[in-house]
């Protein structure tokens, strides 16, 4: 086992977005680290049935080897095509150490191919450390309350995923690399479910990636008839008024004004967290934000590990006071 | 599709029909309530579980109430399925109370020292003998939040899976799901069952167990089960290090006082700090 071997994620299907799915880069670029560390070569692949395009923007990568996985059966994602295609490159391979972005491409195929080299997925990686020459993983548990350390005891290739954000895809350096096709055996019977094509609800109405102010409102709220309390606040304030999941599952909201990795991704100047505990899914979506104010009764929510500052204490206290202080402020 | 070697079931029916009556397992997980105050025991390894509550990982009662829906739909029977130290036995009963039909409870006091291939056996060893037409459960959970442990007993049952589902049509023979993808995307997948699926949080309303529920729920069959390790028992792949409260990447600034202190602070950081007002 030598190497390590990220797999990125490209879509040149009839359905949906195209292209690379950008958290690629921010796995190659952490891949690139991690090989260096290892004094180990640095490999990619993609999977799919027409690669040319994404063969050319690997060429262009400082890697050891390129593969392009090709075949019409992975012209279109099925996690049974995709998953026996990639254990058929790491046979050939024989990496040491396998990294993904963590999609919802990878969270539906990977932990397949982990266990078929009986192994554990480390799944939703924020960073990874070194200890005695070997990559130490870590990761958050508990919503991020905790960080944990994990490291890969077993004796085939390590599978590691990794955080949408935790990496930085600007640090990738560029080169040049030879790019191999790699056909895998794959026959139709293989393949269990038929995929349909790819579709949104309903058009966006509200773009909440152009609002430079951000009242955003959790599941502290208790219950739809507290809305109009944010609701005050941001017209208050002319912001624009957003959700974390639960709020806009529940319909308390539009799902359009869901703020997360189901959601938009926003970066405001100013984001006002009122009653969000902060779990992954809605912190990838906003701590692109230039400024963080968070209000929630628990101080040990993860929203207060990004936020730049911080009302601890009741929102049903504090957004009313704060409402009638902005107005004061205003008319003044 | 060939055995590999971590299949480990050969009772597993297969690609044959399901029967008229439609088994559904769901598998469900017993974590700390979601704003648990969490203390880190003297091992560094995990949590102090002394003064905590317990609940179903969200996830997980989605699951279920996806099952139940599709029981009251099609017919069939509901078997909970939960990997848990004694405590779980709660989580169980709540799920009996709300309309599953009967439970079974793999025993295990060291569910944290399992790696998700040691765990995801024992759950598919016991699925296994169940020859379910369909497996539930939710897509992660909330305190180890890998979310891959039904892939796994996917893979290891032999059967396909969908993950992050939306909603579920029973297609015939088959499954029509609805899957979630990234951006607002969403897809639509046949596929044949036996089939595992893992549920998004918050695709339906959860029900309450009524009172009728409660009281029939002492009643249904909760099997207890001790695991049955293979010998050598096999080696953990993955190893818990350490856990350490998180290092905050900045500097929050506290507006301390009376709630109306506090938002006469914040004001003023809206108007002279990030000049917003």
């Amino acid at each position: 086992m030598n190497g390590v071997l990220v797999l990125l994620e490209y879509r040149s299907g009839a359905s949906g977005p195209t292209g690379w799915n950008r958290m690629s880069w921010e796995a190659l670029a952490a891949g690139q680290e991690v090989a260096a560390e290892l004094h180990q070569p640095l490999m990619a692949a993609v999977a799919g049935g027409d690669l040319d395009a994404a063969a050319a923007d690997l060429a262009g990568k400082a890697l050891a080897r390129a593969y392009t996985v090709r075949h019409p059966l992975l012209a279109e994602y099925t996690a049974d095509g995709f998953t026996t295609a990639f254990e058929q490159l790491i046979q050939l391979v024989v990496p040491s150490l396998v990294l993904f972005p963590h999609t919802y491409q990878v969270r539906d195929f990977a932990p397949r191919l982990a266990t078929r080299f009986g192994q554990s997925l480390i799944a939703d990686v924020i960073a990874i450390g070194m200890e005695s020459r070997q990559p130490v993983f870590v990761r958050q548990l508990l919503q991020g309350k905790l960080t944990a350390d994990y490291v890969h005891t077993g004796t085939g290739p390590c599978f590691a995923s990794l955080q949408a954000g935790a990496f930085r895809a600007d640090a990738l350096a560029q080169g040049v690399c030879t790019v191999e096709n790699f056909v895998p055996g794959l026959e139709a019977s293989q393949i269990r479910s038929q995929p349909g094509e790819r579709f949104r609800e309903s058009a966006q109405t509200v773009d909440l990636s152009a609002a430079s102010l951000i009242v955003s409102v959790g599941r502290g709220i208790k219950e739809q008839g507290n809305i109009p309390i944010v609701q005050e606040l941001a017209t208050t304030l002319g912001a624009e008024l957003a959700a974390s999941r639960p709020i806009c599952d529940s319909g308390w909201l539009p799902m359009e004004r869901q703020v997360g990795s189901s959601g938009q991704t926003v970066s405001p100047k100013v984001y006002i967290a009122v009653g969000i505990s902060g779990a992954i899914q809605h912190l990838v979506g906003m701590k692109g934000s230039k400024a963080v104010i968070a209000i929630n009764k628990d101080e040990n929510a993860p929203i207060f590990e990004v936020a730049d500052y911080g009302i601890v204490g009741d929102l049903f206290e504090v957004v009313p006071a704060l409402t009638a202080a902005v107005r004061k402020a205003r008319g003044a | 599709m060939r055995r590999a070697k971590h299949q480990i079931f050969s009772c597993w029916r297969g690609q044959s029909p399901p029967t008229n009556v439609m088994k559904i397992i769901v598998a469900v997980k017993q974590v700390p309530v979601r704003d648990s105050v969490i203390r880190i025991d003297t091992s560094g390894k995990w949590i102090e579980e002394e003064d905590l509550s317990f609940e179903i990982n969200e996830p997980d009662a989605y699951a279920l109430e996806e099952a139940l829906l599709i029981k009251e739909k099609h017919g069939g029977e509901v078997v909970v399925l939960c990997a848990g130290p004694f405590r779980a036995g709660q989580t169980i009963r709540e799920a009996l109370a709300k309309g599953a039909d009967r439970a079974i409870h793999i025993l295990c006091e060291d569910l944290v020292s399992l790696d998700t291939l040691a765990l995801a056996r024992r759950l598919a060893t016991a699925a296994a003998a169940e020859n379910a037409d369909l497996i539930l459960t939710g897509l992660q959970s909330d305190d180890l939040g890998l979310g891959q442990t039904g892939v796994v007993m996917a893979e290891m049952l032999g059967i396909p899976h969908a993950t992050i589902v939306m909603q579920v049509e029973i297609a015939g023979t088959g499954l029509r799901v609805k899957r979630e993808l990234e951006d607002g995307w969403f897809q639509w997948i046949q596929m044949p069952m036996p089939a595992l699926l893992t549920i998004q949080s918050g695709i339906s309303p959860l029900r309450y167990a009524t009172l009728m529920g409660i009281k029939k729920a002492k009643t249904k069959e909760v099997r207890h089960i001790t695991p049955d390790e293979p010998h050598p028992v096999a080696p953990h792949t993955v190893a818990l290090r350490r856990i350490s409260l998180p290092q905050r990447k900045k500097e929050t600034q506290l507006l301390t006082g009376s709630a109306a202190e506090a938002a006469a602070k914040l004001t003023n950081v809206l108007k002279f700090e990030v000049r917003v007002i």
